[in-house]
């Protein structure tokens, strides 16, 4: 198999393999904004007084929890035409990873902001600090610290879930190997490739979580 | 036309049916061969001699890096090229455990380095050996932080079965992906798959969740 491997049919392919490395990088960041958005909106949500508004965003964080990103995929891709809404690809995907990839990120969030230990917002609210002023100086510098590492594993996490965009014929890196194994019948050629692509993003977020919680933990001890 | 549909839909239920007993299959076969090659590795990766521990690390990381759709595309597409003919079936059970056992691998090495060091002296200076420490001293107390994890990886790997749907295995996600081409009401189709989905997966997680509470009190109140 290797002694066969053919680098001159992967650099012929590289313009492709490129443009799609990029298509993956836009549609991951752009999910990943969506998603820490949807999930900062549903962790207030959870965490309201209000009975009717929590149970609302529990039942999006449960069902999104246990059914698999595939059939969410699907779901919105073969469910919105007949709703009428006819969207391109990339926006189904981009809605169907912002939606799933927000459940997570929102169950991340309340899991920092309840490990806070609440004689702290007590302090806060003893101190005259607004509600905002708490959310701002006491409660989310905390938050964050404590979450980064499972945020940026949820980030690693959906890039590698993009992958999934390629089964509805979205131009990005699975698709260039799918691409390169039909035109050629190389799928060695082409899968491997597209892994070392992914390779390079999974290794520079795990590099970035790494640096960013020995710096924290430096900020922590001055 | 909704009513019509339904009918179908209801017509077409021992199809699913068949659909999940095919993801029943593939995950609890790749649960039981993941879980016992997870531990092996996990137990080696926590102790064990610097290249096995080396080369474990190395494989988790290529297995966490990528996808596992490329990955799966790998063991089905190449390993024939390599003169390993595979069935879909028997591939997809062999990525799917490969996956499994990277992420046990990790859960479990991660809950015996958390067993306190002055176990494992003081169980050495009892005399025990090596397979009585890990027996009746390690594992014991690693468990405690290894299963809460181990279950919510299992419905990960409920969720990453719909995944072998795109090399032809006829499981849930596929027999929604056969049924919505016939009745063209993807919300419905796409609403039971998700269903079906649900029914394994949430009581999965909600052991999941009990597991973390329980574990939590018993070793507050050691």
């Amino acid at each position: 198999m290797l002694e066969t491997f053919n680098f001159r049919v992967i650099w012929e392919y590289m313009p492709l393999y490129l443009k799609c490395f990029q298509a993956t990088l836009w549609l991951s960041a752009v999910s990943l904004l969506g998603a820490i958005l949807v999930g900062i909106i549903a962790c207030a949500m959870r965490l309201s007084q209000s009975r009717v508004i929590s149970r609302i965003a529990g039942i999006y964080i449960e069902s999104i929890r246990s059914t698999p990103l595939l059939a969410q995929l699907y779901f919105f891709y073969f469910g919105l035409p007949s709703l009428g809404l006819m969207l391109p690809e990339w926006v189904t995907g981009v809605i169907a990873l912002t939606l799933n990839s927000g459940a997570y990120y929102a169950e991340i969030i309340r899991a920092g902001i309840q490990a806070i230990p609440y004689g702290q917002i007590e302090a806060g609210i003893s101190s005259g600090l607004s509600y905002f002023q708490r959310m701002r100086y006491i409660i989310l510098p905390q938050a964050l610290g404590m979450t980064i590492r499972p945020m940026l594993g949820q980030a690693i996490v959906l890039v590698k879930d993009s992958s999934l965009l390629s089964l509805i014929s979205i131009a990005e890196l699975t698709r260039a190997g799918q691409l390169l194994t039909s035109d050629r019948f190389m799928p060695a050629e082409g899968f491997l490739t597209t892994a070392a692509f992914y390779l390079i993003i999974y290794y520079m977020l795990k590099g970035f979580s790494t640096w960013s919680e020995k710096r924290l933990i430096f900020r922590e001890a001055h | 036309m909704w009513g019509f549909y339904f009918n179908e839909l209801l017509h077409s239920l021992p199809f699913f049916l068949k659909g999940l007993w095919m993801t029943v299959a593939v995950s609890g076969l790749s649960l039981i061969a993941g879980s016992v090659i997870g531990f092996v590795c996990g137990i080696i990766r926590a102790s064990g001699n610097k290249i096995l521990r080396f080369i474990i690390g190395a494989w988790v990381d290529l297995i966490r890096g990528t996808p596992f759709l490329v990955q799966i595309f790998i063991i089905f597409f190449i390993l024939p090229s390599a003169g390993i003919e595979l069935e879909a079936f028997p591939a997809a059970v062999i990525a799917l455990t490969n996956l499994t056992a990277s992420f046990i691998c990790e859960i479990v090495a991660g809950g015996i380095l958390a067993v306190p060091s002055g176990q494992r002296e003081a169980a050495t200076a009892s005399g025990l050996s090596a397979y009585q420490q890990l027996r009746y001293i390690i594992l014991p107390q690693a468990m405690r932080t290894i299963m809460p994890p181990l279950v919510g990886q299992y419905v990960l790997l409920v969720k990453d079965s719909s995944v072998v749907s795109a090399i032809g295995v006829v499981d849930i996600t596929r027999v929604g992906w056969l049924t919505v081409q016939r009745i063209p009401e993807g919300l419905m189709v796409f609403g039971l798959v998700g269903l079906l989905y649900f029914v394994i997966c949430y009581p999965l997680i909600n052991l999941s969740n009990f597991l973390e509470r329980r574990m939590a009190v018993t070793s507050t109140r050691l």
